[in-house]
């Protein structure tokens, strides 16, 4: 579920959805339900098709209602690895030649291409899908004195909030994010995932519940290597917003989700926070938590819900964030969404429920519930990814 | 004893064979299917695999017994019956349930047994074999939880806030609770010899599913939790 957020950028998607004037519009109406999210990750770094996380979204399927799916994959382009892999949606043709056009006044572009797809009655309506492989000139990232990811993150940003009918989607080095309109399993079959070989996948079904569904709206949601698929409903939103406003993030996408991938970012990339630290800084533990702990620890948590109080998200999730090497998975300090983690020899696996888990592995190990607040953190091994 | 394979069926054409074979019933190969079993009103309901959420919900008299792990809202607002999981249950078990059993091996997740309540002459019980998560009897205005902490998983036999909100009913934890964090609004104290009497029909129970010696598992001291009546609710969110 994804909270209420109304700043049309596009008003052509309520045709899309079915809904004219007359009717009401998602976002005035409430559907309860739940997002299904997923993921497999080796800690060895083993290769993995697509196939597998898009099984894990079958028994799932009720938590969808095809107006969103996606999936995550890391170590997908060793070919291109030093370069960012930059995916976007496009309105039509000029819009890509505008986009190619600013991309090279910052980057060399080592190539380009359209992003494979199948054609099925499942999923319509779908934009130009790109790829651009890329990495910002050196004379520019020294005139501005910044390093390239910075300026990769800029250059999104700008393209998101300035750019007519184009969406950078995806922003990773050796990752990439597939994502459209349709049920999961029909993205991943839409976007051929089966010829992707990744060493970690996160996937997400989405029911979005106050906001629209269009393309940029379905998770993951990602920024340079970070990525995330969250299954709830932030009450915190607008604080985060305005928070991460202060940052130059500016949030265009219409739904909650987008706002804890910048505060990702934020905390792990510019404030170089551990990722423990950041759990404890959007799922702070209550006060009364804090204090049955040791001194130290009282005085860490202390200092983090201070410094970072406009952070805390509230409200119920539970997500997983991608990252090159490993991944994350984190609920509301409450609770209030389901999550199943479990293993099987080098692979761990996540899942909003465990019939998931088991449709990748029936043979799963060690299968527990994390506790609300409790970060799941499993990496790969060094040197493996 | 009639045989249904689950595993090329969605929710609604499972429950559909379910509701036209009453009697004894082995389901196999299930994996996520949700509400099985919902209203059943007779019969014994055999689970191979993973069911889904709202298992047995409104449940209605039947017995429904899963060889494996159960997921969230198991027996929601069940009204009779008995459901039996031989292994753990997800969160929010036993959601406003007012009658009938259940019976979990296992570790229950987070809110188990949260709204149960009673009426009359329905008295649900929630049996949980190892941990309960937080929240556990989160209001809670009737009926009987017992958690007896048998896992070894080194987990503390009810996680933070236990009994929020509680009004009613009985929670019975087996430990004599030192260290545990109840909210003003509850009482804890050790079980009395005719409470300890009460409960051993579930621990033999639970000992009959499940294996356990009931002897052994009732030597050990247990504390019951019950609303505190002298210090009731009050001006939590208006003055009343």
């Amino acid at each position: 579920m994804e909270k209420v957020r109304f700043r049309c950028k596009h008003a052509s998607f309520f045709f899309f959805l079915g809904v004219g004037n007359m009717k009401q519009i998602e976002g005035q109406i409430r559907i309860p339900s739940g997002c299904a999210i997923a993921a497999v990750i080796s800690r060895e770094g083993r290769l993995m098709s697509g196939e597998k996380i898009i099984a894990s979204m079958k028994p799932m399927h009720e938590r969808s209602n095809g107006l969103g799916g996606g999936f995550a994959a890391y170590g997908i382009y060793p070919e291109y690895r030093d370069f960012f892999a930059l995916h976007m949606f496009l309105d039509d043709r000029a819009a890509r030649k505008n986009c190619e056009a600013f991309l090279r006044e910052t980057m060399e572009i080592v190539h380009a291409e359209r992003i494979p797809t199948r054609t099925t009655p499942a999923i319509t309506d779908e934009p130009l899908i790109w790829r651009f492989f890329v990495t910002p000139l050196r004379s520019v990232l020294a005139s501005m004195q910044i390093d390239e990811e910075e300026c990769v993150a800029r250059t999104v940003m700008t393209i998101n909030t300035q750019m007519k009918g184009v969406y950078v989607f995806s922003s990773g080095k050796n990752m990439g994010v597939f994502k459209a309109v349709g049920f999961p399993e029909d993205v991943g079959h839409f976007y051929r995932l089966e010829d992707y070989e990744a060493y970690s996948w996160t996937a997400h079904g989405r029911y979005p519940t106050n906001t629209p569904g269009w393309w940029g709206g379905a998770h993951p949601f990602a920024l340079l290597d970070h990525s995330i698929v969250h299954n709830g409903e932030i009450s915190s939103y607008d604080a985060n917003r305005r928070f991460m406003e202060m940052f130059g993030y500016r949030c265009t996408l219409q739904t909650d989700t987008e706002v804890i991938t910048y505060i990702a970012d934020y905390l792990l990339r510019k404030q170089s926070l551990s990722l423990e630290e950041l759990s404890a800084v959007i799922a702070a533990p209550f006060w009364s938590t804090i204090k049955a702990k040791d001194k130290t620890a009282q005085e860490q948590l202390r200092y983090l819900r201070t410094v970072f109080s406009s952070l805390l998200i509230t409200g119920p999730f539970s997500i997983i964030l991608g990252f090159e090497g490993g991944l994350m998975a984190l609920n509301d300090r409450l609770k209030l969404r389901s999550m199943v983690v479990a293993e099987k020899e080098d692979k761990v696996f996540i899942a909003s429920e465990e019939a998931a888990i088991r449709a990748m592995e029936p043979d799963v190990e060690n299968l527990f519930a994390p506790a609300g607040g409790e970060p799941v953190i499993v990496r790969v091994k060094e040197g493996q990814y | 004893m009639f045989h249904i394979d689950a595993s090329q069926l969605d929710h609604r054409q499972l429950n559909e064979q379910i509701q036209h074979h009453s009697g004894e019933l082995l389901i196999t190969g299930c994996l996520g299917q949700r509400f099985i079993g919902a209203g059943a009103e007779q019969g014994h309901l055999e689970i191979a695999g993973t069911p889904g959420n709202a298992l047995g919900a409104y449940l209605n008299g039947a017995c429904i017994e899963v060889r494996g792990n159960a997921q969230d809202a198991v027996g929601d607002t069940m009204n009779d019956g008995r459901i039996i999981v031989h292994g753990s249950i997800g969160d929010a078990a036993g959601y406003a349930m007012r009658g009938g059993e259940i019976y979990v091996q296992g570790d229950a997740g987070y809110r188990a047994g949260i709204h149960m309540k009673a009426y009359g002459d329905k008295l649900p019980a929630l049996v949980i074999g190892g941990a309960a998560g937080s929240f556990l009897g989160e209001y809670q205005a009737g009926g009987v939880i017992l958690v007896l902490g048998l896992s070894k998983t080194g987990r503390p036999i009810v996680s933070n806030f236990p009994c929020t909100g509680m009004h009613g009913g009985k929670l019975y934890l087996r430990s004599d609770c030192r260290d545990l964090l109840l909210p003003e609004q509850v009482e804890a104290r050790p079980a009395s010899e005719e409470e300890r009497a009460g409960i051993g029909r579930y621990v033999r129970n639970y000992c009959a599913y499940f294996g356990g010696d009931q002897d052994e598992i009732m030597a050990s001291p247990y504390t019951v939790i019950t609303p505190d009546t002298k210090n009731p609710y009050r001006q939590m969110y208006v003055l009343n």
